[in-house]
């Protein structure tokens, strides 16, 4: 039997796959995001050396991580931000948890993060009865229905603006509207009042600098700003490999980040935090704590096959060149992190058993390694992880099947003799086709299937010989 | 043709070409010889290993390519009528045979394989092949020919130096959804992937679509036939071999 997430994926999966008004509505947005995306890519002198560089300081930053990582806290400590480290995504949970309490705090007001998604926080915060509220549109969209971020970056994007107008007209009672700045108003009311009543401000990360202990948050409406300026107390829960060297080094990842993101030349907004409020400035929280999570990034790092994998700067890129990803969707993966990074990754965090189903899940195209700007070897690491899955556990009938296969392709006779056998059995296929009697159900319920030729290469190479 | 020129090639051709495209190995046969070359093929070889490979059972893998790679030692040039099996030549067998005392043999069959339209023009440089084909085409980038042996202007160079054709880029370079065994471990993925695929060939107004790679040609027209679409697909080996 297999794990309960493949079977949900297999589900889903053949149920999104089917669902024309889906495909419709992804195909296009992301077919005009590529083309924005390709415009701004045209302006780099050289995009492929731009990704080398990037991948080379990636490298860099994640085989060094130890002591960048200590910079970083060290550099940070010194200007009075506390630093707090997290093995486990319960130990994240209960930091911030002690911080609310220790704060007194009711309301937190979050800029988008997938890796407070990756530990259900928001769930941790609501059963203890605080208030959370996202801020980021899309984010503040998926929390009204209750729903999962669809994509990494572009979390509502599976909604239509009729599909917005009516949650905000049941959720906030706002008047019925497709229209986009008034949808955007709408939400800006609600979360303006929210910024100022919120005890805690709390965010992610886009990089840590490691040279300047320095927060580094890309975003394109301005709530992280206000979600940083106004609450008093503001946390940022990071990933371990979010860390760069230095400072200048963002000035290759700002920009490509954007390119492959969004198709932005450089996002709206990029700020960089680098503590509490100084003595003698006028705002900014009063307290500022960063909490650096583990949570499976360690044990990726002690592979080295598969260590680049902590490169992913979390662009969502290789999400919207997937194939995949574009016809079953982002909530069908049932991961925090969906698409070709997520298939490679979710393995490595949470089982590689229980999720190896999301690395056969993919025609290992190979489009996502073409755009990923860090360099990933993703669709590589979905063939690796088939490998270790089947090393670790194979399956008694798929290996008989391919050893068997070995035996009957490596002799001619058996080879000839299976044709002769074919060529038989094909006269009564159309009997059976597509129907569940029918052996090749999987390919023909769909799809017909050539039949065996009349003369075959090897037998017409024969009559000439 | 001065006999130094002559080559030696010795073609491999994959199981499923062999048994349901036969009329591919064929035109390439033709064509080879008609440009002076020697053809050979092996008869007992019939499979790269990528189906075990690729599900991860390499060592079910290696009992399959471990015969290819041996019978290709003496090869002087292999061409192939695919660009994923080439891949699997190419590419893969170096990893699948890392580490065991075929891995010299792997890196040597990677210098001399080439898949058919690559062999054309970067080894034999020929673009013209006196071929006549008066219909409108789009072209199918197998992935494996394209993201691993780099295969994109070849089959365009060739395309456009045959007679009466028209080339229609589709908008974008995107899978076709067949990847081996995946569709038939998720038929219903890899079935939607091949509608976009064909909606996109269709956009462009073509008859036919070409591509390099016969398991791609196979996954859409079985879709189209299903469809009932008017629209053909046919391997550029076959096309080029028009006159």
């Amino acid at each position: 039997m297999n794990p309960a997430p493949a079977r949900q994926f297999k589900t889903d999966a053949g149920r999104m796959s089917r669902d024309l008004r889906h495909r419709e509505l992804i195909q296009v947005a992301l077919g005009k995001y590529s083309v924005i995306r390709d415009r701004t890519r045209s302006a780099y002198q050289d995009w492929e050396s731009a990704r080398d560089g990037a991948s080379a300081i990636k490298t860099e930053a994640v085989g060094h991580l130890d002591e960048y990582l200590k910079e970083f806290a060290q550099k940070l400590e010194d200007r009075g931000t506390k630093v707090h480290w997290a093995s486990h995504p319960e130990q994240a949970r209960e930091i911030v948890l002690n911080l609310i309490r220790e704060k007194k705090a009711r309301c937190v007001v979050k800029s988008k993060s997938m890796t407070t998604e990756e530990i259900h926080l928001n769930e941790a915060l609501e059963k203890e009865g605080f208030e959370v509220v996202e801020s980021d549109l899309g984010e503040f969209i998926v929390q009204l229905r209750k729903e999962a971020p669809y994509h990494i970056v572009f979390p509502a994007m599976h909604l239509t603006r009729g599909e917005i107008s009516d949650l905000f007209a049941r959720e906030l009672g706002s008047p019925p509207t497709t229209n986009p700045e008034d949808l955007t108003m709408t939400a800006r009311r609600v979360l303006r009042r929210k910024y100022i009543e919120a005890d805690i401000g709390l965010t992610g990360a886009n990089f840590g600098v490691a040279e300047t202990g320095m927060i580094s948050i890309t975003e394109n409406e301005g709530n992280a700003r206000l979600t940083c300026a106004l609450p008093k107390v503001m946390i940022t829960l990071m990933g371990i490999e979010k860390i760069v060297p230095r400072l200048e080094d963002l000035a290759l990842f700002l920009p490509m980040l954007a390119a492959v993101g969004t198709g932005q030349p450089i996002s709206c907004y990029n700020s960089f935090y680098g503590g509490p409020r100084q003595p003698g400035e006028a705002d900014g929280p009063s307290e500022f704590h960063v909490i650096l999570l583990d949570n499976g990034r360690t044990r990726l790092l002690a592979d080295p096959e598969q260590r680049d994998a902590l490169h992913c700067i979390r662009c969502g890129g290789c999400l919207n060149v997937c194939p995949i990803y574009r016809n079953v969707g982002g909530h069908t993966y049932g991961t925090t992190y969906s698409g070709p990074i997520g298939s490679v990754i979710t393995p490595h965090f949470r089982g590689l058993q229980q999720w190896k189903h999301l690395s056969y899940a993919s025609s290992l195209c190979g489009a996502c390694t073409q755009i990923c700007p860090v360099k990933i070897d993703l669709h590589h690491h979905l063939l690796q992880n088939r490998r270790n899955a089947s090393r670790q556990k194979p399956s008694f009938l798929e290996s008989l099947a391919f050893r068997a296969f070995a035996v009957l392709i490596n002799s001619p006779g058996l080879y000839r003799f299976s044709k002769t056998l074919g060529r038989f059995f094909q006269r009564f296929h159309p009997l059976v086709k597509g129907s569940t009697l029918d052996p090749a159900r999987a390919w023909t319920r769909t799809r017909d299937l050539p039949p065996i030729a009349r003369q075959t290469f090897k037998e017409y190479w024969r009559t000439r010989q | 043709m001065p006999a130094a020129d002559r080559m030696r090639v010795t073609l491999f051709i994959p199981c499923f070409v062999d048994l349901m495209y036969p009329k591919v190995g064929i035109s390439i046969v033709h064509i080879l010889e008609r440009l002076g070359h020697t053809v050979e093929c092996p008869e007992d070889i019939a499979c790269c290993g990528q189906p075990a490979f690729n599900s991860g059972y390499w060592e079910e893998a290696r009992a399959v390519a471990g015969k290819t790679l041996r019978r290709l030692k003496d090869a002087e040039t292999v061409v192939i009528a695919s660009g994923s099996c080439g891949a699997m030549l190419k590419v893969f067998y170096q990893e699948l045979f890392a580490g065991t005392s075929d891995a010299p043999a792997a890196k040597e069959l990677a210098g001399k394989v080439f898949e058919f339209s690559d062999f054309l023009v970067t080894r034999l440089k020929v673009e013209d092949l006196g071929a006549r084909f008066p219909a409108r085409v789009t072209f199918h980038d197998g992935c494996h020919g394209l993201r691993e042996l780099r295969i994109k202007h070849q089959p365009r160079r060739l395309l456009s130096q045959v007679r009466g054709l028209e080339l229609v880029e589709m908008p974008e370079e995107v899978c076709c959804g067949f990847g081996g065994t995946f569709a038939a471990k998720f038929p219903m993925i890899s079935t939607a992937m091949g509608e976009v695929k064909c909606a996109q060939a269709a956009r462009t107004g073509a008859e036919y679509i070409v591509s390099n790679d016969s398991s791609c040609l196979m996954h859409i027209q079985g879709l189209l036939d299903r469809q009932g679409s008017s629209v053909k697909t046919i391997h550029l080996a076959e096309l080029l071999a028009h006159t």
